[in-house]
């Protein structure tokens, strides 16, 4: 089998089988590229998942992408990260078909009013497992308090403010704050 | 047009989402609001629809907008748009800029991206239940079932971490409410 076909089929298989997202899918990953295919090293694995931790996009994606490249160049880069996301884009595409009218049955629709809830619930309880683990310093606990101040202000208002105003201002602070404790830190070297 | 849009529209989503699918919710959520697109109920639907579907929630979320409102092209343009900046990235990091994450002004963003990416999902958790139970600004009026709901949900959903070894898995979480949500209101 040609190893382009087996890239393929691998995150296809991965792309299928994983519920929940992103860190569900890094064990099986971990688990199919590492140790049962031997595509990459475990350290190889540890800073994929760091490039995916502190790049932007779906971490499934940052993972393909990493071992396709690994094995075959852009080609290998390209399929890979194409059969990750075949299965559920075939999957959504069928639902999206069909979801009006499903919605419009009286179970269907009470179903997704207890469904409202539950999402609720689980937005929240991600937020709060990532606060568990983020270094607790003083310039993060601000951040942190000021962002959620400001985005609620914004979906309670409906302010035409974009989360991404959010985000630059949020690493222009702790930017220039950086620069500041350097600047101050060569001054006192200096001095 | 629409297809340029929904292209454009999801390429900011995949350029900005740190911090994975959750992180996304609130910035597709952005999008899709102020173009109109689907209202804010069908969205929350969605996202349940993508926790219990296989694949990257993000994915899924652009595939299902995309379709929408652009048919088959729209879903192919919404998802490649949402997983190529990942794509690129990671391709930039291999081949070139490999030092570049442990450059300590390049740390120094990071640190700052991170916990403010907590606090946006964890208001648009929060923002979600509020309107849930009391509605919105213009229109506000306490749901009593709905408040009921919810708090049943949060203390079975986090109570259960205390009982099994894991607790219940959000899929699990989603079947639980469903059921609930049958039986409240289809009795009521």
């Amino acid at each position: 089998m040609s190893l382009l076909l087996e890239l393929f089929l691998t995150f296809a298989k991965i792309g299928l089988f994983t519920f929940g997202g992103g860190y569900a899918m890094i064990s099986l990953i971990d688990y199919t590229c590492v140790e049962e295919k031997k595509w990459i090293t475990h350290d190889e694995m540890m800073d994929v998942t760091v490039i995916a931790e502190s790049t932007p996009g779906p971490i499934a994606i940052n993972c393909a992408t990493f071992v396709g490249y690994r094995q075959k160049g852009l080609i290998g880069a390209a399929v890979s990260t194409f059969g990750m996301v075949l299965p559920s884009f075939c999957i959504i595409f069928v639902i999206s078909q069909f979801l009006d009218h499903f919605l419009e049955i009286a179970w269907v629709a009470h179903a997704f009013l207890g469904i409202k809830a539950a999402v609720g619930i689980l937005i929240l309880d991600a937020a709060l497992k990532m606060m568990k683990k983020m270094k607790k310093k003083p310039l993060s606990l601000a951040i942190l308090g000021c962002s959620v101040l400001a985005m609620l202000l914004i979906n309670i208002f409906a302010l035409k403010v974009s989360s991404i105003t959010l985000l630059l201002a949020a690493g222009v602070v702790s930017l220039a704050l950086f620069f500041v404790r350097e600047k101050a830190g060569k001054a006192g070297a200096g001095a | 047009m629409i297809y340029w849009d929904l292209f454009i529209g999801f390429l900011k989503v995949g350029m900005s989402a740190f911090g994975g699918a959750y992180a996304a919710i609130p910035l597709i959520r952005d999008v899709v609001l102020s173009y109109g697109w689907i209202e804010d109920e069908m969205l929350t639907y969605m996202i349940a629809v993508s926790e219990s579907t296989p694949g990257p929630i993000m994915v899924n979320l652009a595939t299902y907008v995309g379709s929408s409102q652009g048919g088959f092209w729209g879903a192919v343009l919404a998802t490649t748009a949402v997983t190529l900046p990942a794509f690129v990235i990671v391709l930039l990091i291999m081949v070139a800029l490999k030092h570049m994450l442990k450059n300590r002004g390049v740390q120094a963003v990071l640190q700052g991206l991170k916990p403010c990416v907590i606090g946006i999902i964890f208001a648009t958790g929060l923002h979600m239940i509020l309107r849930n139970c009391v509605g919105s600004l213009a229109a506000a009026s306490a749901d009593l079932t709905m408040i009921l709901i919810t708090l049943g949900l949060g203390a079975v959903y986090f109570g259960s971490r205390k009982v099994l070894k894991k607790g219940i898995s959000p899929i699990g979480l989603i079947g639980i409410s469903a059921v609930v949500g049958i039986l409240v209101y289809g009795v009521k």
